[in-house]
């Protein structure tokens, strides 16, 4: 018996992977997907350098330099005692290169919060809708329809010019509000204006996670392992939680890293048309915003955010790209 | 074995006339413009400790039955008894209790484990949901028993499915029913997806697992040979109706229904030269959206005669302990070769 053919896969550590946990292999699958992996590494730079932004700024977020020879200014200006303003000063005489890592905590963190919120609750309606069929399913899949024949900007920007009336105040928990501050660095009149972007965003964010949630939720709940866990007398909650989001969870990871690109896009989209988080926090969109009137004898007023706003989400592009061959179930190495 | 399997066996299970109706709906609405009849009235019994094999040609509505007894898709009608519990009357908290005591092994060893759960926490999820084993600890080493009982090792438990082949899975899957001591197991075709050399690993695997823990097996298959060489007791469906019961032994060799004797003239013989008259049906199986009138064989039936035509033949015990619905047999009326006087009272259900 020892003549007959083996299977191809006669590589000395086959054995050793055999047992090797789906985390693993998908990690394993993930590392080969080089532009996948510098995207990684340079996003978490990025995010590490703006959660660090207070310590590695020269200047302050607000600060004003008024010994400046011109406002903008551009890179490499220096200040009367000797310190470099090395992205260039705003037209207002601010530290471009402070204002862009205070900005990047700024935008990451609305991203990554818009996508936690829209992608979990998604997700949560999606596998309800598809693994109650029926009523239930009927129910939200016409509420995601009827959301998707919206055009989202316009309602987004009714719904966020209502909501930022000054005389609006969002009754947010004290600890929330403290935890976003300091999180954002920003007073909380403030961390008002980025709850409600982050809600607005919500509100349309949530309907790509639950159409394939939904999608997976319907072909998992008709597969016999689902029949079992009723036969063994499982809940239904169980059966969801425990089977169905996380056999469906790899598109909606995928579709996350995805939508974070996009999240930041699109605030940047309204923070530009004066509508989402607004001077004085900085975020790459209201940077870009400010800086259009300068634009041509200054270009590196867009630039400085561009180039930030550019790499980030064309990163996250290929961070789902990477996830979505990694966790590809039909590729097995 | 079928010659130790008596009448003196208690009844397990009871099914009276059960029927499950699917709607077919269409339109905007959604409204029910139709009903598929996949079953529509089967009545049997299976004595405790026994194997009660279901054939019948794909559709028919075997799979069906399984699942009803299961309450794993609510029924239309009838009555299953279970131990003596009415179990479409059952409640929520009562149901889940009962689960523990009626288990399924399916079709479809790709499907039936979740892929992305190691093994031993497929079979361990049961006990969990049912307070078996006091801790993970505990339930590690049933897991780990139960899978040497079905033939695997231990340390398969940290593997997952995909690491398996077709057999092994199908062996999961028995071990993930046996884990909460079940009395009765619904088979539904276990080894219809496997190769002919594992096929008979896991029968015999099926066989002496009903010996060690006094197993009582619904096992559905579309295989007579398979069904010979497991069961004690058969039934025969046809497009959603019970055409004959009987022990095997008198089933495969004296057969009563004309469709039970043209499926068993299909069987293949060992030996080509020995021919046997096989009775080829013509036609195909009627949908049972539209069942026909009268007898639903009779379009396809050799012998058929102008009452099939009219009249629906009653599912009767026309020897005994072999029930028959044809009307070539009227109650009470002798039977050639082997007459029996039919007993008073008798029905299906003891």
């Amino acid at each position: 018996m020892t003549t007959v053919a083996r299977p191809l896969s006669t590589r000395p550590t086959a054995a050793a992977e055999r047992s090797e946990s789906q985390a693993r292999v998908i990690l394993r699958r993930f590392m080969r997907h080089r532009l996948a992996v510098v995207s990684v590494i340079l996003i978490t730079f990025i995010f590490i350098i703006s959660l660090l932004a207070p310590v590695l700024a020269p200047f302050e977020r607000d600060a004003i330099d008024l010994t400046a020879p011109s406002r903008p200014a551009p890179p490499g200006t220096v200040t009367q005692d000797g310190r470099v303003h090395y992205m260039g000063i705003d037209h207002l005489g601010r530290d471009l290169f402070t204002r862009v890592l205070y900005a990047a905590r700024v935008s990451l963190s609305i991203a990554i919060l818009v996508v936690l919120i829209s992608e979990t609750f998604g997700a949560l309606l999606g596998a309800l809708a598809g693994y109650y069929g029926g009523i239930v399913d009927t129910i939200i899949s016409r509420i995601i329809e009827f959301m998707l024949t919206i055009p989202t900007l316009p309602i987004l920007l009714i719904i966020s010019a209502i909501l930022l009336r000054r005389d609006v105040v969002l009754p947010l928990p004290g600890f929330l509000e403290r935890l976003l501050s300091a999180l954002l660095l920003a007073p909380p009149r403030e961390v008002q204006k980025v709850v409600v972007l982050v809600l607005v965003l919500v509100i349309f964010g949530w309907l790509g996670a639950a159409r394939l949630m939904r999608g997976m939720a319907l072909s998992l709940s008709k597969q016999d392992f689902v029949e079992a866990l009723r036969a063994v007398g499982a809940s239904d909650a169980r059966i969801i939680f425990r089977h169905i989001i996380p056999n469906g969870l790899a598109p909606i990871l995928v579709n996350a890293s995805l939508s974070l690109g996009g999240v930041i896009v699109l605030e940047s989209a309204l923070s530009f048309l004066g509508l989402g988080v607004q001077d004085p926090t900085p975020t790459w969109g209201n940077m870009l915003s400010t800086s259009q009137s300068y634009m041509f004898q200054h270009p590196w007023l867009p630039l400085v955010p561009g180039v930030f706003l550019v790499t980030v989400s064309i990163g996250f592009n290929f961070i789902g790209d990477g996830l979505r061959d990694a966790l590809d179930p039909r590729l097995k190495r | 074995m079928a010659f130790d399997i008596g009448q003196s066996r208690r009844d397990l299970l009871v099914v009276q006339d059960l029927k499950k109706y699917f709607p077919v709906r269409a339109g905007l609405l959604q409204r029910v413009k139709a009903w598929v009849k996949a079953v529509d009235g089967v009545s049997f019994t299976i004595r405790e400790g026994e194997t009660f094999g279901l054939v019948g040609e794909s559709g028919c509505g075997k799979t069906t039955v399984g699942r009803t007894i299961l309450r794993l898709i609510p029924p239309t009608g009838g009555n299953v008894f279970f131990d003596g519990e009415e179990i479409f009357k059952l409640r929520r908290r009562e149901l889940k209790a009962m689960r523990r005591h009626m288990q399924i092994i399916f079709q479809d060893p790709y499907s039936s484990l979740d892929p992305r759960m190691p093994v031993g926490e497929i079979i361990a999820e049961g006990m969990m949901i049912h307070g078996i084993g006091r801790n993970a600890q505990e339930r590690a080493e049933i897991v780990a028993d139960l899978l040497q009982k079905v033939g695997m090792n231990p340390y398969h438990a940290r593997r997952y499915p995909h690491e398996f082949s077709g057999g092994q899975r199908q062996r999961i899957g028995i071990a993930r029913a046996l884990a909460l001591r079940p009395k009765f197991i619904v088979c539904d075709e276990p080894v219809s997806a496997l190769d002919v050399s594992v096929q008979s690993a896991v029968l015999n695997l099926l066989r002496s697992l009903q010996r060690e823990f006094g197993l009582t097996y619904l096992f559905i298959a579309h295989n007579l040979s398979v069904v010979e060489h497991i069961s004690d007791r058969v039934g025969v469906m046809y497009l959603g109706k019970m055409v004959e019961v009987t022990d095997r032994e008198t089933l495969f060799r004296n057969p009563l229904h004309p469709y039970t004797q043209a499926l068993l003239s299909a069987i293949p013989m060992p030996n080509p030269k020995l021919k046997r008259e096989r009775i080829v049906l013509t036609g195909d199986v009627p949908s049972p959206l539209n069942p026909p009138r009268g007898c639903r064989f009779h379009p396809r039936c050799p012998r058929v005669m102008d009452i099939c035509k009219e009249v629906e033949p009653p599912f009767e015990q026309k020897q005994p302990d072999h029930w028959v619905a044809c009307h070539l047999y009227p109650s009470g009326v002798t039977v050639p070769n082997a007459w029996q006087p039919v007993e008073k009272n008798a029905s299906p259900v003891n």
